[in-house]
């Protein structure tokens, strides 16, 4: 009897006592990668007509999905909302967090994270209805703001709100569907997050004509995807995918051209999309040929951007500083030798 | 000791802890609470384990911190400057704030709905039932939400209450105005004197709670009865009125008004203070009206009929005869019902009412990474204030028992 016990202690002790290092053994033993994404972000993360995940954090995820296992489709979505996104990605419900996350100094140092680079650099700024007549945000002393609990903006509210003297009354909700239902009602004067989701959510309104996205923005929020600490290979392999995406859109590789870069003199190239000799992607456990399949899979940086917040979404985003540095933006990938 | 002494047995043998009943349940207890401690033991050494791993340590340094965040309901001073200490103090104050209302409106309503449910009235007692079933049969959670939905989406913006001619317009000759971000009271301000005014008001409370004491001890000796209620009304308002306007009306009204984007001034009751108060109270009083209907009608039925046969009054049955009974059987079930209503306070969130759970639980809690040690504080505050709750209501419970001699 007593054996028994001692017997299933240790089973139980073996189970839960596992670790967190070789993320990549654990997500190709798994079949699928776990990728944490919003719960509704226009242009981010959304559920399209017929039910297939679509967004530009989406896109990121299948890239990187493609690179491991050959197949976009495999990930599965976790839709988390703003509050619990680090406490699951610390505890493992995710392998990687792709939700429109700032990048700051205390989210990567005390929160133990690894911020993976850039990929969206957005700010924060504030949605109006146009009837309130409000120009600026220097004229809303005094409102009610919708903010999501739990992020960046809600500590970048009350700094500007407190060095421009003004006062204000923070409405906290959910996630941007709560957001967007309490401004609708006019529970708040203003909505604020970043700027890109305030566009997305925009759009996506009755009449996006009666709202107004104040010119002004309050902050740098430098958005990327992350993962735990502990694994640098994993983090390795997230990072490179990124920069992968962006050194293709330098090289005008994209997804209807990519097989007809056999012959070019680049060897650069020729290393990305394991065209060459030299394996380099088996550093980090990787098939030679996946960056060449995260490419395929939803295209370059630049067509990522333009099926999701572009033109082509109807969400209508400038590129600006999310251009490529040789066309007048910031984003600018180390070489991949 | 029934069993003959026996002499004991001359050498005890290890499988006696089992086999024999006069160490059986010893051993038992035993071997339950070492397997319980190691349980415990691992749980405790595989989250330091785990914590490690991740690169983590448990520490409550971050409670000194600055917070950074504002919060829009605070009964003590605090901006983004305080700390994340202050911040969860804050979240405190507006859980109890919660459970304090809601429990009294839960308990006033629970009283009238149980008590009517008994009612020979055909509709009110249908009606009563409908009450009860409607709120006990549905989560709680749907009910804040619900309440919530109502009072944004049917109530105007304060911006409607703008212009020459408004749509909306402000209840009892412009003093209250109920908006869809909360509803706006005139606030006292008081002034020089008004301190005078607050002690003359206690005094009279106390006077009149003697006064109270006096009558039932009459009543019991003489076997008259006083108007108690109206003679202390009388004795709480009169001196107090006198005061106030000897004293030249020390307290005055401040009305809200319109101001840029909000009301100015007043008391504001943030929809979200009064959506959660408000579900909580219905939610939990349908259950202390089946406690209070369960607690009268376990007094048997020859009491009242042996008071309505002495001639008392049906009112005067239920307040003298039936409810000093039903209150011992009452009391106890009501103190799991106060407990849940505090603890399903935590469901705050879901109308982002800023309660400890919002504050500490929340937005604290994804600041500053440290889940485990915001969950165990937590935990330790539900804990302490549930423990406080029943403690209390106990002591209050042994006064209404019969004292057994």
């Amino acid at each position: 009897m007593k054996k028994l016990f001692l017997g299933v202690l240790t089973a139980l002790a073996l189970a839960a006592g596992g670790t967190f290092a070789g993320t990549l053994d654990d997500v190709k033993a798994r079949g699928n990668l776990l990728c944490g994404v919003s719960t509704g972000a226009p242009g981010f993360a959304t559920v399209d007509d017929s039910g297939k995940d679509v967004g530009f954090d989406v896109d990121y995820c299948r890239a990187l999905a493609a690179a491991i296992f050959g197949d976009p489709m495999a990930v599965k979505f976790v839709g988390l909302t703003s509050a619990v996104r680090f406490t699951a990605l610390a505890a493992g419900e995710v392998d990687i967090l792709a939700r429109n996350t700032t990048w700051t100094y205390s989210r990567d140092t005390d929160l133990k994270q690894t911020f993976l680079g850039v990929n969206y650099y957005d700010g924060q700024g504030f949605m109006v209805k146009k009837e309130l007549g409000v120009k600026s945000t220097t004229e809303l002393d005094g409102a009610t703001v919708c903010i999501q609990v739990g992020t960046t903006t809600e500590l970048n509210l009350a700094d500007y709100f407190k060095e421009n003297g003004m006062s204000y009354e923070p409405v906290p909700t959910a996630d941007n569907a709560e957001s967007q239902q309490q401004y609708l009602a006019g529970a708040c004067d203003t909505y604020t997050t970043d700027a890109s989701a305030l566009h997305g959510t925009r759009v996506n309104l009755e009449n996006p004509d009666d709202h107004l996205v104040l010119p002004e923005i309050i902050s740098k929020e430098p958005l990327g995807p992350l993962v735990r600490h502990g694994d640098d290979n994993w983090a390795d392999i997230g990072r490179w995918v990124l920069n992968a995406l962006v050194i293709a859109e330098e090289k005008g590789i994209t997804k209807d051209n990519i097989d007809s870069w056999k012959d070019t003199k680049d060897a650069e190239i020729h290393r990305l999309l394991g065209t060459g000799d030299d394996d380099i992607l088996a550093m980090v456990g990787l098939p030679k040929n996946a960056m060449y399949n995260a490419i395929k899979a939803g295209g370059n940086y630049g067509e990522i951007f333009e099926n999701n917040l572009g033109a082509t979404s109807g969400i209508n985003i400038e590129r600006g500083v999310n251009a490529s540095w040789t066309k007048g933006g910031i984003l600018y990938s180390p070489p991949f030798r | 000791m029934s069993s003959p002494t026996l002499p004991p047995s001359e050498s005890f043998k290890f499988s006696m802890l089992l086999s024999d009943t006069r160490y059986r349940g010893m051993s038992l207890q035993v071997i339950t609470f070492i397997i319980f401690m190691a349980v415990f033991f691992w749980l405790v050494d595989n989250t330091i384990k785990n914590l490690a791993l991740l690169d983590k340590d448990v520490s409550f340094n971050f409670l000194s911190l600055r917070a950074g965040y504002d919060i829009n309901q605070r009964l003590i001073p605090y901006t983004s400057d305080s700390t994340h200490g202050m911040a969860a103090l804050v979240g405190i104050l507006n859980t109890l704030l919660v459970a304090f209302v809601g429990c009294i409106i839960a308990t006033v309503l629970g009283l009238f709905v149980g008590i009517l449910r008994l009612s020979k009235n055909w509709i009110v007692a249908k009606l009563m039932s409908a009450y009860i079933e409607g709120f006990r049969n549905v989560p709680v959670l749907l009910w804040i939400v619900m309440v919530f939905a109502l009072l944004t989406e049917f109530t105007p913006a304060p911006r409607a209450f703008k212009g020459a001619e408004p749509e909306a317009s402000m209840l009892f000759f412009e003093s209250i105005a109920i908006t869809n971000r909360g509803t706006y009271f005139p606030a006292p301000v008081l002034a020089e004197g008004a301190y005078w005014l607050l002690l003359c008001f206690g005094l009279s409370i106390v006077a009149s709670i003697y006064f109270i004491r006096y009558a039932n001890k009459q009543k019991k000796v003489t076997g008259k009865s006083l108007p108690t209620f109206w003679i202390s009304v009388a004795v709480i308002i009169f001196p107090t009125l006198i005061v106030f306007f000897a004293m030249g009306q020390p307290v005055s009204l401040e009305y809200p008004y319109l101001k840029g984007f909000n009301f100015k001034d007043g008391i504001h009751l943030r929809n979200s203070f009064l959506a959660l108060t408000l579900a909580l109270a219905f939610y939990t009083s349908a259950f202390i009206a089946e406690i209070v209907r369960a607690g009268i009608m376990a007094v048997s039925k020859g009491q009242s009929e042996a008071a309505a046969s002495l001639g008392l009054r049906p009112n005067k049955i239920m307040s003298l005869i039936i409810l000093p009974q039903a209150l011992r059987i009452i009391v106890p079930p009501l103190i799991s019902n106060y407990l849940n209503l505090t603890k399903n306070s935590s469901l705050a969130i879901a109308v982002g009412y800023m309660d400890v759970r919002g504050t500490l639980g929340g937005i604290t809690l994804n600041q500053t990474g440290r889940e485990l040690e915001s969950m165990l504080l937590l935990m330790g505050f539900y804990l302490a204030v549930s423990l406080l709750i029943s403690s209390f209501i106990n002591y209050f419970n042994r006064s209404f028992q019969i004292v057994v001699r």
